[in-house]
């Protein structure tokens, strides 16, 4: 009872933080949080719960994008109607692709989603007449009859239903037998297989639950910034996501949405600070981080996949758990590098990263 | 079609080939050693590239001298990544090491644009190889060529020391099976950093070999990477012979369904001919091409099952 009651409450806790981000930040910033979270959940999904890394999955956040501001480019039709039929094509597209890559496992999975979409990324650069190809597709409005919905605030309101909505199905799947399922074939794919499950049927759907989830952010964004641009399909987008659901904590939905929050709040306050530091060996006497972005994710990438692979969520959980954990992080900080990752191979539990 | 225009395409592709293959051989002697896919092998290329163009507009060093220091520089950078990064992630899971050097990746191209613009600067061939060979059938321009003979023989000479020395063997034994390798008395962990900077040199010389057929530019392995790892994932990771098999079949495949397929078409159904858009093809090809492997032989063309 007491545990269910915790539950309803951080439930409550993340709604009134929800209702409430807009106010803090400004808005658009605000649904970019939520709509990257949904994107990180979407692929936590499949990373932490199938044991899949999808190193392509901007394909579907981008098809999304682009078929969403087509819709309400050039017909005019409602944003509801514009986010379904994104993610309508993002399904239709992962189910091929998902047939496919779940062919391979491991490393190989990673390699060929990753040429997947950048499959897409070409054919969508060279669909011009369509897509604009390198200049995107701009001025996309927003449309809801009878509702104004250009102020970004109204639209932060009018998309955060849906944006629950879809939170609340990952994590009705993740709950679900289901969710159980692929948690078993993340774990031991010839057991479960040997205990009549088709594995094989069970990662295809999650690959495609997963990929109509990151198709119905990605049709929010292009409606919430007005446009769709190549950058929505590029492999540095699937780079990014998948580091942000690490540093939220792989297997753990929540900390998914901590991780997007770290980064974009980062990469925010780095670029409108205009933090800048003197490189005298590359022959600039400054840089600004605005000058390069990817120096710095590449810089967070590097160091979380280094030291910090439990993720936000993932360490709190931990302490939670067991309290010395903290005592024995400080300690490994000092240790030898070969016993830590002796030590680590041996006690990872979250373990969907693993042989 | 006359024989000369199709023999054209294959030359055509084979030079695309000789980078397919320099650059999946570079990971395939890296996976099979340390069980890392090197997402930072673009970048490698690209920073080979670099470094000849830097010693050519800084120093006046010729292509020649550059062709042999520019790999080793960038075998020693690689090398010391090894030793501070990529070391401290043996023994979990490969795709951390993928994670790790796709953030380098982002990191070594970003600070490159940081420094040398988006711009593509060119890089002159050599004097000697300018102009074009007459090889009887058809003219072929004298660089590409080149390129084409260096990098069959950089292949084979690499096919060599790894099947043929007393060197190959360690590398070959510690690939199958590390512990056996050390119950025999064999350093195996002395031999890690060496392979991953010889890998690594074969990406820089792909780059230098690249440098004046394609402008030096820090996003120039960037898309080579991708298309990289679906040929990789054609041939499989399992096998030395394989990676330059696929390497260099891959790009002849690409020049003729390109190249030749529409204009026999046109030929047979002008009207097939019209509605498939096999000329534009192009960059897409080498993944249709992985997806119809994944189709029927998922391991891969010459991969085993076991190398998943």
């Amino acid at each position: 009872m007491n545990g269910s009651l915790r539950r309803y409450g951080m439930y409550a806790l993340a709604m009134l933080l929800a209702l409430a981000l807009p106010q803090v930040l400004y808005p658009v910033l605000a649904l970019d949080i939520l709509l990257w979270a949904l994107f990180a959940v979407a692929l936590d999904l499949l990373l932490g719960f199938a044991g899949l890394l999808s190193f392509g999955h901007a394909m579907f956040w981008g098809v999304a994008g682009y078929a969403a501001a087509l819709l309400a480019r050039n017909a005019q039709a409602p944003f509801p109607i514009a986010v379904l039929a994104g993610m309508l094509v993002a399904t239709l597209l992962a189910i091929p692709i998902g047939w496919l890559s779940i062919r391979r496992a491991g490393i190989y999975f990673a390699m060929v989603t990753l040429a997947f979409a950048q499959m897409v990324f070409f054919v969508i650069n060279e669909a011009r007449d369509i897509t604009g190809g390198e200049n995107g597709l701009q001025s996309v409005p927003r449309l809801l009859p009878g509702v104004d919905l250009h102020s970004s605030v109204v639209f932060y309101y009018a998309a955060l239903p849906f944006i629950l909505l879809g939170f609340w199905f990952a994590h009705r799947v993740v709950h679900s037998p289901f969710g159980h399922v692929l948690i078993a074939i993340r774990d031991n794919e010839a057991r479960a297989q040997a205990l009549g499950y088709p594995t094989r049927r069970y990662k295809l759907m999650a690959f495609v639950i997963s990929a109509a989830l990151a198709g119905m952010a990605g049709a929010f964004l292009s409606l919430s910034h007005g446009f769709a641009s190549l950058e929505f399909v590029h492999w540095t987008t699937s780079g990014t996501v998948v580091i942000m659901t690490i540093l939220g904590g792989i297997g753990t939905l929540w900390g998914s949405i901590l991780g997007v929050a770290i980064v974009l709040l980062l990469q925010d306050w780095l670029s409108t600070a205009n933090v800048a530091i003197s490189l005298p060996a590359l022959g600039t006497t400054s840089i600004s981080f605005q000058d390069a972005p990817f120096v710095i994710t590449g810089a967070i990438f590097v160091l979380i996949v280094l030291n910090f692979r439990r993720g936000v969520w993932g360490t709190i959980l931990r302490l939670r758990d067991e309290p010395q954990a903290f005592t024995n992080f400080v300690r490994n900080l000092t240790r030898s590098r070969e016993r830590v990752v002796a030590a680590e191979a041996k006690t990872t539990p979250p373990a969907s990263l693993r042989d | 079609m006359e024989p000369s225009y199709v023999l054209l395409q294959i030359f055509n592709g084979l030079v695309n080939g000789s980078f397919y293959a320099l650059l999946s051989l570079g990971l395939a002697v890296i996976f099979g050693m340390l069980r890392v896919v090197n997402f930072a092998h673009g970048a490698f290329y690209m920073l080979g590239a670099f470094a000849a163009y830097i010693m050519l507009q800084s120093f006046g060093i010729n292509f020649w001298i550059g062709i042999i220091v520019a790999p080793l520089l960038v075998a020693v950078l690689g090398m010391i990544l090894e030793r501070l990064l990529i070391r401290r992630l043996y023994g979990l899971d490969p795709l951390y090491n993928f994670l790790l050097t796709f953030g380098l990746t982002l990191m070594l191209q970003d600070a490159m644009r940081l420094r040398f613009g988006n711009q593509g600067q060119p890089y002159r061939a050599p004097a000697e190889l300018a102009g074009v060979a007459n090889l009887g059938l058809i003219a072929f321009p004298t660089y590409r060529l080149f390129v084409i003979v260096f990098a069959l023989l950089v292949c084979l000479v690499v096919w060599y020391l790894i099947e043929r020395t007393r060197v190959g063997m360690v590398v070959r034994a510690a690939t199958e099976k590390a512990d056996l390798t050390r119950a025999l008395g064999i350093d195996v962990d002395r031999w890690i950093t060496p392979v991953f900077g010889f890998g690594v040199a074969l990406a820089g010389l792909g780059g230098v070999l690249a440098a004046p057929m394609r402008n030096v530019s820090p996003l120039m392995g960037a898309d080579l990477i991708i298309v990289i790892f679906a040929v990789v994932v054609i041939g499989g990771l399992g096998s030395i012979l394989g990676s330059i098999i696929t390497g260099f079949l891959v790009g002849v495949v690409v020049a003729l369904v390109t190249g030749v397929l529409p204009q026999l078409l046109a030929t047979f159904s002008p009207d097939l001919a019209r509605v498939l858009p096999l000329t534009q093809l192009g960059d897409t090809l080498v993944f249709v091409l992985m997806a119809i492997i994944l189709l029927v032989r998922p391991a891969g063309l010459l991969g085993t099952a076991e190398a998943r």
